[in-house]
């Protein structure tokens, strides 16, 4: 049936809309192709991927463009641009290392249109933005014909390319707690150019501390090192209880090394890939401390 | 399925074409509009030639498909100029000599004068990452850099 389908695109204005398209299509074993900034997308169809298929554009609802930062949540629309996201300036005080994440994937004219909720649904094992999000205890909300689901951002990318939406499902956003006063985040990638490249290895770090400089919380997250973005729970074990010194930075290091399982590409070997992960993770520890003290 | 008729507003005229469910918007301002100012370099996003602005913001046309400009506003390098001549960053790019071959161009101009249109002031660095999504094989980038920061110079004397 697929191979006499043509390619379609229709933009609905509304999630039930958006779900009975995706449902219909489904039903009558047509494929579908939910279409944010298309940066990824369109060039897959221009390249490796040109069956033809409904593209479903979700950038007419008012939830994937919606940015809410309210008192204990913050919730950032799938298809909102990384551009956009970038002029809030509460939210980059808010959460530093998740935007810059953001901000390093691709030039002026890709950031216009680019999100980090595609970044996260490209499910790319090196997608800058899934570390930081999984470091900022982010929640994938996703809407399905029984109401929304979520799942956090960890478990949400199965495999390369790859994740746990049904082709009747698609990603509203992304939940994030608000942090704390006290709390700090930091990503870093390793790239051979200055920017615009994909990551050899990235880290993404959340930590939190209390009244006396002690870490109270910490995430860290390592990417480019596995088929998907990994929660290294041993290397924020390593920052609770500490102030976050050269020691326990040291041993998070070790940490991210041990829990990378990377493979040898033009990009890296695999030597390099698990020393550099455990450096980036060191370095933006450092970073998320001092921003989380200051 | 067939065509899709689209309805935009391209360099503050109102424009209307069909086009292809697929088909990108540098394909429809090129094939469907005959707007052919802006180019095709790589399709793939890199190199941004085919830069517009949709809705005010910068972006590849290549990466953007016909049917999402529908009720948008497109502005291409055909809307740089001013009814009495070139536009400033037009004029140092000549002054400059800041092509040699050309494709790159259109999409240069668009994305500087963007730049300047938000930052009228902006240092070398910022011109630099600002420019990065834009790919030149002739010049170098110096003479772009130059020509840029001279437009912002001649601006800020004339405001």
């Amino acid at each position: 049936m697929a191979s006499t389908q043509s390619y379609g695109y229709t933009a609905p204005t509304s999630v039930d809309e958006t779900l009975s398209i995706l449902a219909s299509s489904s039903s009558k074993g047509e494929r579908t192709q939910i279409l944010a900034g298309g940066t990824d997308v369109i060039v897959q169809m221009r390249s490796f991927d040109k069956e033809p298929r409904l593209l479903v554009d979700v950038k007419q609802l008012s939830e994937t463009n919606e940015v809410n930062i309210g008192d204990d949540e913050i919730f950032i629309g799938a298809a909102v641009a990384s551009g956009v996201l970038n002029e809030n300036q509460e939210l980059k005080s808010l959460l530093p290392g998740l935007l810059e994440s953001a901000d390093l994937i691709g030039s002026t004219q890709i950031q216009g249109r680019a999100s980090i909720g595609g970044n996260l649904c490209n499910s790319s094992p090196a997608g800058d933005t899934i570390p930081a999000l999984i470091a900022d205890s982010a929640v994938c909300v996703i809407a399905n014909s029984s109401g929304n689901r979520e799942v956090a951002v960890e478990d949400f990318v199965t495999g390369v390319g790859t994740n746990c939406m049904t082709s009747e499902e698609f990603l509203l956003g992304l939940k994030l707690p608000r942090p704390s006063a006290r709390t700090g985040d930091a990503y870093l990638r390793f790239i051979p150019r200055t920017e615009m490249d994909i990551a050899v290895a990235g880290a993404g770090v959340s930590v939190t501390f209390d009244g006396d400089g002690v870490c109270t919380k910490a995430r860290v997250s390592i990417g480019a090192v596995a088929p998907t973005a990994l929660l290294v729970a041993e290397a924020a074990d390593a920052l609770v209880g500490t102030t976050v010194d050269d020691a326990a930075l040291r041993a998070a290091e070790a940490a991210c090394s041990d829990a990378a399982s990377p493979i040898t590409d033009k990009r890296g070997t695999v030597e390099y890939r698990r020393k550099v992960v455990g450096v980036l993770c060191r370095r933006a520890g450092a970073i998320a401390r001092d921003r989380a003290l200051a | 399925m067939s065509k899709m008729h689209i309805s935009t507003m391209v360099n503050g005229q109102p424009e209307e074409a069909l086009c292809e469910p697929h088909q990108s918007l540098l394909d429809v301002l090129r094939d469907e509009m005959g707007l052919t100012g802006t180019k095709e370099g790589c399709g793939t996003g890199d190199c941004g030639a085919c830069t517009v602005q949709l809705d005010g913001r910068l972006v590849c046309s290549c990466l953007v498909l016909g049917a999402e400009a529908d009720g948008k506003e497109v502005t291409t390098i055909e809307g740089i100029a001013n009814p009495d001549g070139l536009h400033v960053v037009q004029q140092k790019f000549l002054e400059h000599a800041a092509l040699q071959c050309g494709i790159c161009t259109p999409g240069f101009i668009v994305a500087a004068k963007a730049l300047l249109d938000k930052d009228p002031d902006p240092d070398e660095t910022t011109i630099r990452y600002w420019l990065a999504g834009n790919l030149c094989r002739c010049t170098g980038y110096d003479k772009i850099i130059r020509a840029v920061q001279d437009a912002a110079a001649e601006l800020a004397q004339s405001s």
